[in-house]
């Protein structure tokens, strides 16, 4: 039986020659989530911070941990959830979700798709691959991204927690690479986007650093009500293709999800620079005022697209 | 022992060694799994008795 590294009491964690009792893993994870946040200076003091969750396994993580450092730094925070509207599971996180917010008193909003854009996910998605070739992810994902900005902006807030992880970055690293869009690894990191605008809430990643296996074992030890919920249409996605892979990788060579994801942060500024350099001034959409890099942002052409617009 | 694999739902009767070698009778990839034994986490090179219960739970969820 392997025993901490610290106080030989029974070790519930071992990765790359660092073994921990339960009582010392908690700690190394909520440092780790401290220092990051320190680090980068993802809040300060004036801040009101939204934090987008779902009743996952990283978002109560990125939920729990953020709320401690807020409540211990006088910050202001509230969670805010998207209800895509995909049956039989984000109606069951979101029932974790509210739990979890009313035994922590965390104030807690949530919009759906059905009001922000009159469809369901669930309603949409045929449509979207038969017609315009899009896969269920690709129109869940401008659509909560725009939800998510618009909502947190209107409640106030002036940072957008996510609950991404090393895992997560290191996907979408890879996905990047493989389809050749550079410019998007620009806007990556811990503070997402690659310039400030006003109407775009910044979003900022407490755990960054933290692989998905150490959110699932936090979760577990803390007691958290989390149980294996994936989306259904997570078979469509390339990313679950590049995840499949990245776990294989890992396997093999344990440490490689944080060396990509380090030697990416050696030359991010680096990227920063140069697309910030060849990037154009913000326009505003035409239907509904957020910033974009055309006529009209992602999800209105989105909309009309799909027949949604009045 | 029992095993119940939380991703299939599916409760299966095995006998292995460690849980390494039950991972690997059911070519499960250990980066992606946590492993409890009669409710608690324990690690890979643990080893594992008939009586025991062991939950496979998995560290990927989400979409």
């Amino acid at each position: 039986m392997a025993k901490c590294n610290k106080c030989e009491q029974k070790a519930v964690y071992s990765n790359q020659g660092l073994v921990l009792c339960k009582e010392h893993f908690l700690d190394y994870f909520e440092t780790k989530i401290e220092k990051t946040i320190k680090k980068y200076n993802l809040f300060s003091p004036s801040d009101q911070v939204c934090i987008a969750a779902s009743g996952g396994k990283d978002s109560l993580a990125a939920l729990y941990t953020t709320m401690q450092f807020c409540k211990e730094h006088s910050i202001s925070f509230f969670a805010l959830a998207i209800d895509e509207g995909i049956g039989g599971y984000r109606d069951h996180t979101l029932d974790d979700l509210r739990n979890f917010c009313q035994a922590y008193e965390i104030p807690l909003h949530i919009v759906s798709f059905k009001e922000q854009y009159g469809a369901t996910l669930d309603q949409i998605r045929d449509k979207a691959l038969a017609t315009l070739n899009k896969k269920p992810c690709t129109v869940c994902g401008i659509f909560r991204r725009t939800s998510l900005n618009r909502t947190a902006r209107a409640l106030g807030a002036t940072k957008l927690v996510t609950g991404h992880n090393l895992d997560d970055e290191a996907q979408s690293l890879l996905m990047n690479q493989l389809l050749g869009n550079m410019s998007h690894n620009a806007s990556l990191g811990p503070i997402t986007g690659l310039s400030a605008n006003d109407k775009f809430v910044p979003r900022v990643k407490p755990l960054y650093f933290i692989l998905e296996k150490e959110t699932r074992l936090f979760a577990f030890l803390k007691k958290f009500k989390v149980e294996f919920n994936e989306c259904p249409n997570i078979n469509l996605s390339f990313r679950m293709q590049v995840r499949d892979q990245l776990n294989e990788m890992e396997n093999k060579l344990p440490g490689a999800k944080h060396g990509m994801v380090n030697a990416f942060l050696e030359i991010l500024p680096l990227l920063k620079k140069h697309y910030q350099e060849k990037k154009t001034e913000f326009s505003y959409c035409l239907e509904c005022g957020d910033a974009c890099s055309g006529k009209v942002c992602n999800a209105c052409r989105l909309e009309e697209e799909l027949e949604l617009k009045d | 022992m029992k095993v119940y694999i939380e991703k299939e739902k599916k409760q299966l009767d095995l006998a292995a060694k460690t849980g390494a070698d039950l991972l690997e009778k059911l070519k499960i990839n250990p980066a992606t799994v946590l492993l409890v034994k009669n409710k608690e986490i324990i690690l890979p090179d643990e080893a594992l008795q008939d009586s025991d219960e062991i939950q496979i739970l998995s560290v990927i969820s989400g979409g």
